[in-house]
């Protein structure tokens, strides 16, 4: 009897608990649903953005959404799309896949935009593609080059180049640039991140290819400093060029820890290498090394030079690669809408595929069938921490 | 008759009367269960079309969460341990729940898409998978706290936390995801060992079951048993662990055995926020989520809520969840107003939101009840 009656009154209290978080729960819903009403005015379209603001790769994500913030401003100047005013909601991140899910999902069913810019790293591109797909809005990724991220439906496109052509561009420029003539190749690269992982293996079938021979493949970690046992034992397997597709952050330190360890073999890498810090970390360390990147800034282009001009007007500084392609991203979606026969996401995704020969700053811009950018590549050479442009790769080789 | 007084029978009648806990079964009363799973019925019906589909994102988030805060209390606040791993075995659970309907879907029906509509055969397949999770992460949890009987404090810390970072590496040297039916038909065993899950780009193309009803479902299971372990002589023994190791061992209670049960028990509700985390839309679990920020996020929940408070860490989840979503309007300050809301809220109530007590403890006018 007294037991019943404990237990009883023991369930009373869960109950009672229930109740309260569930009011609680009301509340908080309450409280996020009452802040923040967007006014939809018809003479707007707003386009959503989501990009790291904050995080471990928030240099790329604030130098795309820069570069995104000039695109809308000179847009809107230019008289808009279609003499409506484009309108910008960016959202930030933090480099968490779970974030990005939530702000994709905020974007296209509380903000309710027309398309979708970003995200500059795959991981996270790929998770939020998922959410663009099934409520039918056009996502356009700036800068992932995972050859995944477009896999996922006929709504999501790029506007850069993928693993598989940037592997084989340095591959090729291994085996070919007359300084370099490489027959053997090591390579290392960050085992934690998705892109240093895919562009090692897509650069060892092209040099394989080209009947290049891989001596020895090391690995690191996001956030490593000391690389002197990976270095070491590629010292002693005497590569022709060692291959090492990081991001900036490391590869720094890397290129310093060799030349101490009086490796002189020239390092070759891809898009990661591209920052200022780049220069500041490594300075003359870096002589003799090359990266494969979306654009030169020091191409005489004049669609160029005139992008890094006004860029460099308004925030004092030279745009990195990922602001080029945020740029090109925004007007080629721009483009789009103003093609497009209505704002739906369908009208809007089939005008995206159908761009052609975009004369862009990160060169001439076709979307293939696939949704992925036909674009040439070019490779830079460090010189004394600055980037020279060497040569471009054209697609299609 | 000398003897006589020295019997034992004679003092028996003074004795207080012991009220036996541990008869409060664990599956007696099944009636809180019912009204959970009427309750997460209700709100799987109502929810998506009354506040649209990115506060429902935000409501499963928080149930989630409140999984993984409810579990970890288990260890941190009722077993007075220190474990910073959690989400290393909510990735194990994920990984393997993932692995079972990703993979299931493919032998099964040829294709890895959404099978079947709500409750039907996908369901009960994700369903099965979470509990399959959840008893892979329980032996992981088996295994952690194993040297928990030699260790605490600090030191089971990082053991703990290391369990996470070797996942974490272990997970980044996995296999690609094999694409199709033919391809997993036809795989070599080379292809499955280590297992086809995706590497450092994470598992994707999971299919996408979680959702409220299911989220809160287990959650009821979670926090009525949790708060039933609270209740019974397991919990009991559990907290006078946490209150003094050495006058427990007196006591008679098994140290060692209860730390373990603590470990187990946890990573089995772990695992199953696993599962639900691994098949949530907009998510791909990767390796990363093995490593010690993510659990961060939910020792800061137990933390915040109060040492071994059921309610109190709920509470903690539901806030610490949904703050960074209502903080947006402060853009690129909102992780600082963040933060400084924990400093303060640690000021202020430095024994978390409840301490050691539950909410009905603590609300005004119920006064004092029972303490725990």
């Amino acid at each position: 009897m007294h037991s019943r009656k404990l237990a009883f009154g023991n369930l009373m209290k869960l109950l009672r608990s229930f109740a309260v978080t569930g009011c609680g729960l009301v509340l908080v819903v309450l409280a996020i649903g009452g802040c923040n009403k967007t006014a939809t005015d018809s003479n707007e379209i707003l386009i959503g953005h989501y990009a790291s603001l904050t995080g471990s790769q928030a240099t790329f994500g604030n130098a795309t959404d820069t570069a995104v913030h000039m695109a809308v401003e000179e847009i809107n100047a230019a008289g808009g799309i279609n003499g409506k005013k484009m309108r910008l909601i960016t959202y930030d991140d933090k480099g968490d896949k779970r974030e990005a899910g939530t702000t994709v999902t905020r974007l296209i069913t509380k903000d309710k935009v027309v398309a979708v810019l970003g995200e500059v790293a795959s991981g996270l591109s790929l998770a939020a593609a998922p959410i663009c797909q099934e409520n039918g809005v056009p996502m356009l990724s700036p800068s992932s080059t995972n050859p995944k991220v477009t896999k996922v439906g006929d709504m999501i496109f790029r506007c850069c180049f993928i693993d598989p052509f940037q592997g084989a561009v340095c591959a090729r420029f291994a085996v070919e640039h007359p300084k370099l003539k490489a027959k053997t190749a090591a390579i290392l690269y960050d085992q934690s991140a998705p892109y240093s992982v895919g562009l090692q293996e897509e650069f060892e079938k092209a040099f394989v290819k080209l009947k290049g021979e891989i001596v020895l493949k090391q690995t690191y970690q996001e956030g490593d400093q000391d690389f002197s046992a990976q270095l070491t034992a590629i010292r002693g397997s005497k590569p022709d060029v060692i291959f090492i597709p990081g991001y900036y952050t490391e590869v720094g330190s890397i290129a310093v820890q060799a030349r101490k360890l009086g490796i002189e073999t020239p390092m070759l890498g891809g898009d990661g290498w591209e920052s200022p810090k780049l220069g500041e970390v490594a300075g003359k360390a870096f002589n003799g090394c090359y990266y494969s990147n979306h654009y030169s800034s020091q191409d005489p282009n004049p669609r160029i030079q005139d992008f890094i001009k006004k860029y460099k007007a308004k925030y004092n500084e030279t745009p990195e690669a990922m602001a080029a392609l945020g740029y090109d991203a925004t007007y080629i979606l721009a483009e789009a809408i103003k093609r497009a026969k209505s704002l739906s996401g369908k009208d809007i995704a089939a005008e995206i595929a159908k761009t052609k020969d975009f004369d862009g700053v990160t060169g001439k811009i076709t979307i293939d069938a696939d949704r992925n950018a036909v674009k040439a590549a070019v490779m830079l050479e460090m010189k004394d921490g600055v980037a020279t442009y060497v040569s471009t790769i054209q697609p299609g080789m | 008759m000398t003897n006589s007084a020295s019997k034992p029978t004679a003092a028996s009648p003074v004795l207080p009367q012991i009220t036996d806990h541990s008869r409060i079964g664990i599956f007696q009363g099944l009636w809180p269960f019912a009204i959970g799973i009427i309750l997460a019925a209700l709100m799987y019906a109502i929810l998506p079309n009354a506040i649209g589909q990115y506060y429902s994102r935000i409501v499963i988030d928080i149930g989630i969460a409140m999984i993984m805060a409810v579990s970890l209390n288990i260890v941190n606040g009722l077993t007075g341990q220190f474990s910073i791993g959690h989400a290393g075995f909510m990735t194990l659970g994920g990984y393997a729940a993932g692995m079972i309907t990703y993979y299931g879907s493919l032998l099964l029906w040829d294709s890895q898409a959404k099978h079947g509509g709500f409750l039907g055969a996908g369901d009960w397949m994700f369903v099965a998978s979470c509990l399959v999770g959840g008893l892979v992460a329980a032996a992981a949890g088996y295994l952690v706290g194993l040297p928990s009987l030699r260790l605490r404090g600090d030191y089971l810390a990082i053991v703990t936390l290391g369990f996470g970072e070797i996942l974490r590496v272990v997970l980044q040297n996995t296999g690609k995801v094999l694409e199709d039916s033919a391809a997993l038909r036809s795989a070599k065993w080379s292809q499955l060992i280590p297992p086809p899950v995706g590497g450092a780009l994470g598992f994707d193309a999971i299919p996408k079951y979680t959702n409220l009803f299911w989220v809160y479902v287990f959650l009821t299971f979670t926090v009525v048993i949790a708060y039933r372990l609270k209740q019974s002589s397991l919990g009991r023994a559990m907290i006078s662990v946490r209150e003094d190791e050495i006058a427990s061992q007196a006591m008679g209670v098994n140290v060692a055995r209860y730390k373990v049960l603590a470990f187990v028990l946890a990573a089995f509700f772990a695992g199953i926020a696993g599962g639900l985390f691994a098949h949530e839309s907009g998510l791909n679990i990767s390796p990363n989520d093995a490593g010690f920020q993510r659990s961060f996020d939910y020792v800061i929940m137990t933390v915040l809520g109060g040492r071994g408070s059921i309610t109190g860490v709920m509470l903690a989840a539901m806030i610490l969840t949904a703050l960074p979503e209502v903080l947006r309007d402060f853009e690129q300050y909102r992780l600082i107003v963040f933060a400084l809301l924990l400093i303060i809220m640690m000021l202020v109530r430095p024994q978390g939101l409840f301490g050691i007590k539950e909410i009905w403890q603590i609300w005004p006018g119920t006064g004092r009840r029972t303490a725990s």
